[in-house]
């Protein structure tokens, strides 16, 4: 039996995913399409001068029809239709030809794409009106500042001839301009240009990008005081220097996309560069392990979390990420009292460069439900002041991150969102090391297609045009600074909602006052 | 004076740079027409160079001291006073090719249709930015002041 795993059959039961059609009257036979294909789906044909397409192949991340010069392509889903049965949809037929041909785990990339619930979606934003004055952002000051780290239990402060002084020391704190970080993505899971667009952006725009777990590039020690420095289970390119030079480090226990297991960067990705800036061989598969092997227990992960204290020299602030799972809430109490500065939870729609499909689908729970149920329990407990947290996860534009912040949050990651910004347009084939538009890939003739320089800009965009709309936001509300939102969940209700959701979600439902 | 100089590290060799321009010198300047009724089609006159994954758009350089104006038997390689760019009077070139043979970028072609001249570019002469600086996708073309 094992020898006919992985053996391809000679008729594929696979039917194509997309439909391409190509308006001939328009088509000038320029072959740009030709050439920006990394799945080879069009040809040229110089007998008859003509350009086709093989469906089969195209992955729909519309490549060729951004670049084609005259709108001449469009990309369909296939109109090819499955006898109607609401169990078995053409996608679980789809996922068990796949396997019945390969034998092997079903992999994909990016976050989870079933339809559960968004409960972004099913909160509302409240605005002043007549009793409370709102506020105008373009004529008054609103604060977005935002620092993440340990607070004091009190703060003592004396007077001195230059105003107030804080006599109580201050753990470190990382200091945004906006509430908004760039998510853990590692170099050799995205390619260098686009980890040097996010490092450029993070340092323009005043925020932080996160190495992921790959290490950082000596090129890019420069943008080290704008860079969140992972320490994942795999350890990969951790050495005194990668700490040194980093802002903050952090813990990776988990990721929202696959709770439980660890990472997986398949050799194809793994270049002379990630090979040297992950220190291991160029070509081997980057596996790291499920659990941190030396971490079995709060007091295991303590240990961890002030092994880099005292290697940083208490000088940077150190956090935990972990994906958004069942017991979420005490795990964070753990984490608060083990001594992180910051706990990172990233939800069930968090992006992923490679995870099996069945792990993406159906485990871990919504980052809404993650982030109030772990600030009610710190608030609880009474020690929500030791840690900030950070929410991950599907944060897909400036009223989610408003809406992640009056759930508890005091700021959030953005990774997909990000790499949209970068041009990616979430065709979910991260893990082929083939992206079209120059991000989840190594490959030469791909990676160039991202040029850094506008990168950064759009990226600087985002987080300007997000920072502009949060202000309208919190305008709107009759709040001035950030501060004031956080965990402020009165200003939050839901529709739609059942009263369990609402409970855990701890906001009221439309209508209540 | 202002000259296309190249990013060849996000060239990215979709050659969007050789269909626009010759869109612009098209007798229509309309793309699908310019491709699918002005036929035979004229030559590009910016080439992508490509070998294994690097690849750059190679327009003419607009020397200081330009070969093919020397070179020239008629008179009809010369620099245009006002732009400093260097353009092939048509009239004048009577196609021997010499331009062709002394250019050390190889960016004189022999224009294939029409009167038999010398191809070359001519900055967009009029536009305030040439069509393939306009077009490139990756800002791998910019077109700028260098010189101090």
């Amino acid at each position: 039996m094992g020898g006919q795993i992985g053996i391809k059959m000679s008729l594929s039961l696979l039917t194509a995913e997309f439909r391409i059609e190509r308006d001939e009257d328009r088509c000038i036979a320029c072959q740009v399409c030709v050439r920006q294909c990394a799945n080879d789906v069009h040809a040229y044909d110089p007998e008859d001068d003509w350009v086709y397409s093989n469906y089969a192949a195209c992955v729909g991340c519309h490549r060729c029809v951004t670049l084609c010069p005259t709108q001449a392509l469009t990309i369909r889903r296939t109109p090819l239709e499955f006898r109607a049965n609401a169990n078995w949809t053409p996608q679980m037929i789809s996922s068990i030809y796949k396997q019945a041909e390969t034998g092997g785990v079903l992999l994909t990339g990016m976050g989870c794409d079933q339809p559960y619930p968004i409960y972004f979606d099913r909160i509302l934003l409240n605005a002043s009106q007549v009793t409370n004055p709102s506020i105008d952002p373009l004529r008054e000051p609103m604060e977005l500042r935002t620092f993440i780290g340990r607070r004091p239990d009190r703060a003592e402060v004396t007077k001195t001839d230059k105003g107030m002084e804080i006599k109580t020391r201050l753990g470190p704190q990382l200091e945004l301009e906006t509430p908004i970080l760039f998510s853990a993505m590692s170099y050799g899971s995205i390619s260098y240009n686009a980890f040097l667009s996010l490092a450029r952006a993070a340092k323009e725009a005043g925020t932080f990008c996160n190495t992921g777990e790959g290490g950082l590039h000596p090129s890019l020690y420069k943008y080290g005081s704008h860079i969140i420095a992972q320490v994942a289970s795999g350890r990969f390119g951790v050495h005194p220097e990668y700490l040194e030079r980093a802002a903050a480090l952090e813990i990776k226990i988990g990721q929202g996309a696959k709770p439980g297991i660890g990472g997986h960067l398949p050799g194809e990705k793994v270049s002379a560069e990630v090979s040297q800036t992950r220190m291991i061989p160029q070509g081997t598969d980057a596996l790291s392990p499920a659990p941190h092997h030396d971490i079995y227990s709060i007091e295991d992960l303590r240990q961890l979390i002030y092994a880099l204290k005292e290697a940083s020299n208490y000088s940077k602030p150190v956090g935990v990420k972990i994906a958004a799972v069942h017991n979420v809430a005490p795990i964070a109490s753990g984490i608060a009292r083990a001594g992180a500065d910051y706990i990172a939870i990233d939800g069930l729609r968090g992006g992923t460069g490679a995870a099996p499909t069945s792990i993406r689908n159906n485990v871990g729970i919504p980052i809404e439900l993650a982030i109030a149920a772990v600030d009610t329990r710190l608030r609880q407990e009474g020690i929500r002041d030791q840690v900030s947290l950070l929410a991950a996860g599907s944060i897909r534009n400036s009223a989610d991150v408003v809406k992640a912040i009056a759930l508890g949050a005091d700021a959030v990651y953005i990774g997909t969102g990000a790499l949209v910004a970068l041009g990616c347009h979430l065709c979910q084939k991260c893990y082929t090391g083939k992206c079209n538009w120059g991000i989840a890939t190594q490959d030469p003739y791909l990676t160039k297609r991202l040029n850094p320089n506008i990168g950064s800009r759009r990226l600087v965009n985002l987080i300007r045009a997000w920072s502009l709309e949060i202000k309208e936001m919190l305008g709107g509300m009759g709040v001035n600074a950030i501060e004031s939102l956080r965990g402020n969940r009165d200003h939050l209700r839901g529709v739609g909602l059942n009263e369990v959701e609402l409970r855990v979600l701890g906001i009221k439902a439309a209508g209540e006052a | 004076m202002k000259r296309i100089y190249v990013n060849e590290e996000y060239c990215i060799g979709c050659r969007l740079c050789e269909v626009h321009c010759l869109t612009q010198h098209s007798r229509s300047k309309k793309i699908i027409k310019a491709f699918k009724e002005e036929l035979p089609l004229a030559t590009p006159r910016v080439l992508v160079e490509e070998e294994g994954p690097l690849s750059f758009a190679m327009p003419c350089r607009h020397c200081v001291e330009p070969l093919c104006v020397e070179a020239c038997l008629t008179g009809a390689m010369h620099r245009d006073l006002p732009t400093g760019a260097i353009l092939c009077d048509e009239d004048k070139c009577v196609g021997c090719w010499t331009c062709v043979m002394v250019c050390p970028f190889g960016v004189i072609r022999r224009k294939l249709v029409g009167h038999k001249a010398a191809s070359k570019c001519d900055l967009c002469y009029g536009e305030t930015t040439p069509a393939c600086v306009a077009h490139c996708p990756n800002e791998a073309l910019v077109y700028e002041e260098r010189e101090k």
